[in-house]
């Protein structure tokens, strides 16, 4: 399966996650946020671009835990909780965030 | 096919006045499929990449490992051949229960297998198939296998009212195991596996991620509570290995029952290590029915113990992994007793005799509690209203403590150690008598979340009625699956997603750390 940005396609799994990381830029995120009925504002942009630096240095997504610390550090305690992440990301910070970040899905029990 | 955005259409079924055997709605879960496992992640893990383009050959593969799998698990062709079709385990899976589809009964996902079965292993039905409805393995058969194989969780509520103790979750298995044989397995199960392999757990979370996690933990306790509660990985010498699914290091509600396991430790005095090499205790290679996999990934836990010459294996919150800990490693491994070869010996000069290889952390907290080594202000837990749901492989499929039943008594015991509200949901809905949380046996994965959601029904009406009746908030267990599963699903029914909950998160919560004034 594949997608279409700007006139080029990326592959994508069943999903929608993009397979190849490498091939994400700022236009395809926009474009996965809008297939899950994301609206992306700043705060969302906040989130995504430390997921990806999380990525670029762990190779996996930080735990939510992890994630919340940092928004928290950044952006204020009253928004370093996992419920202001839900408001942005409604079908979880985890597989939501990732897929526009352009991140494998977190498999597992979680 | 299975629709992507099945999140949009899917509904909670409502909750019934009285449960009543649900109408037949045939067909009705016929299109929710698991994606299919690519060639890639299948060989990966050893399984061919897909089916033969040939379908004789597949058939005839198929055929002759469902004859290897009734000869090696006796138990198999004795589920084959018992079923009398009496009807009593009809209305006792939650799947049944909440999608109608009657391919849902447990006699009737058996008898997608036993009437193949009659086909090729019984004289009846070589000769005169039609008459004892007996049917050939077709390229349908097998696509029927796929859809309702991966419509169980192999919780076995429904061996329990069995009057033959069929077990559906073996039959679910050998079904699995004969679909992966001949290249058609399930992406959400088989992806992960070969993450074990590759990573060293289920989530993919290598060494480095897992170090980060668990100095933010350290932070994290130090700030709450001022006390140096430390969270080790890979310390050599340490008396305990904790083995825990990796969830546990990464989701909500998960990381706060981990974070209780390391305050048990440090309020015991016990030195206690995690691994990078065996950082999960989960094993999907009991949820497709593969030996070999099952085994593999088992091994990682033997290794590590001996690597770090600890004296105990304790394994954390999860379900499936106490039943494979509990019921299977001594043999696979010669974790505990049983196996022989000279690994398995010296493993079992090293690990003290003094306590239960392995333990289930319940039992080594319970223990703690009852010798009068930990100290609790069950007070900080007085916001909660608790309930306990049972997870299946706990239930069902294992033991704590040292008498039958103990599985069940021991986390309540800790509950009530820690807390003052507890209260019990309906008697046919807990202890050996469970309902799945509807999303076990490698069922976790975002494209069923139509039968999680339907499946989750019974339990859903139980905690309505302790939810309306006492005004319990807090659902615990110790099964990562139920706690993932639970937080999606929990709203599809008008609950909040944080209602469930560790019990080593209430431990946690109540814990003396020592500091106190």
């Amino acid at each position: 399966m594949a997608i279409e940005v700007n006139g080029k396609s990326y592959e994508v799994d069943e999903e929608g996650y993009l397979i190849n990381l490498g091939e994400w830029n700022e236009d395809v995120g926009s474009f996965l946020a809008q297939q899950e009925g994301v609206a992306m504002t700043e705060q969302h942009w906040e989130v995504i671009n430390f997921l990806r630096d999380y990525y670029n240095e762990f190779q996996i997504a930080p735990a939510v835990r992890v994630l919340t610390k940092a928004i928290g550090k950044k952006l204020g305690p009253e928004k370093g909780n996992s419920q202001y992440l839900y408001e942005l990301f409604p079908y979880g910070p985890a597989k939501q965030a990732c897929k526009i970040a352009g991140l494998p899905k977190p498999t597992g029990c979680v | 096919m299975a629709a992507p955005d099945a999140k949009a259409k899917t509904e909670a079924p409502a909750f019934r006045d009285f449960p009543t055997v649900p109408t037949i709605l045939a067909g009705a879960t016929e299109n929710v499929r698991s994606y299919v496992a690519n060639e890639k992640i299948q060989e990966a893990i050893g399984f061919p990449g897909k089916l033969a383009d040939n379908w004789q050959e597949t058939h005839d593969k198929a055929i002759g490992r469902f004859g290897e799998l009734l000869e090696k698990y006796r138990s198999l062709k004795v589920y084959m051949d018992a079923c009398v079709h009496c009807g009593s385990c009809t209305d006792k899976c939650h799947y049944f229960i909440g999608t109608n589809d009657p391919k849902n009964m447990p006699v009737a996902r058996q008898e997608l297998m036993r009437s193949v079965y009659r086909r090729y292993f019984t004289p009846a039905g070589k000769m005169f198939p039609s008459l004892v409805g007996a049917r050939d393995l077709t390229k349908e058969v097998l696509d029927e296998w796929f859809t309702y194989y991966w419509q169980c969780s192999e919780c076995r509520r429904c061996s329990v009212f069995c009057p033959y103790g069929i077990d559906t979750a073996e039959i679910t298995m050998a079904g699995r195991e004969i679909l992966d044989y001949v290249g058609y397995g399930q992406k959400y199960s088989n992806e992960i596996i070969g993450k074990v392999h590759k990573i060293g757990n289920n989530l993919g979370l290598p060494g480095p991620a897992l170090e980060d996690t668990l100095n933010g933990l350290e932070e994290d306790v130090k700030d709450d509570t001022g006390v140096d509660v430390r969270y080790p990985l890979d310390v050599q010498g340490a008396e305990v290995l904790l083995v825990t699914p990796s969830a546990d290091f990464f989701a909500e509600p998960h990381i706060e029952s981990l974070i209780g396991y390391g305050k048990v430790f440090h309020a015991a005095g016990i030195s206690w290590t995690l691994s990078s090499k065996a950082s999960e205790a989960g094993n999907f290679g009991m949820f497709i029915g593969n030996y070999d996999q099952l085994r593999k990934i088992a091994m990682r836990v033997r290794e590590a113990a001996l690597e770090l010459g600890v004296k105990r294996i304790v394994v954390g919150e999860c379900g499936h992994a106490w039943r494979v800990a509990y019921a299977f490693w001594n043999t696979l491994t010669g974790i505990g007793a049983g196996a022989n070869d000279p690994f398995a010996v010296e493993l079992q000069k090293q690990l003290d005799p003094n306590y239960k290889q392995p333990s289930h952390i319940c039992e080594v907290t319970w223990d703690l509690i009852q010798q009068g080594r930990l100290k609790f202000d069950k007070s900080a837990n007085d916001s909660r209203i608790i309930t306990f749901h049972d997870s299946c492989n706990v239930a069902r499929a294992s033991r704590m403590g040292d008498y039958p039943g103990g599985q069940f008594d021991i986390p309540r015991n800790i509950i009530k150690a820690v807390a003052n509200n507890y209260f019990e949901m309906a008697v046919d809905t807990t202890r050996e008598k469970t309902f799945c949380c509807g999303g076990g046996g490698g069922l976790l994965t975002d494209e069923l979340i139509d039968i999680r959601v339907k499946g989750a029904l019974p339990r859903m009406e139980a905690l309505k009625h302790v939810v309306d009746d006492h005004g319990v908030n807090f659902m615990a267990t110790i099964c990562a699956i139920c706690k993932a599963q639970f937080t999606k699903v929990l709203p599809y029914y008008g609950f909040n997603m944080r209602l469930v909950g560790g019990v080593h998160q209430l431990v946690s919560t109540a814990i003396k750390l020592g500091n106190e004034q």
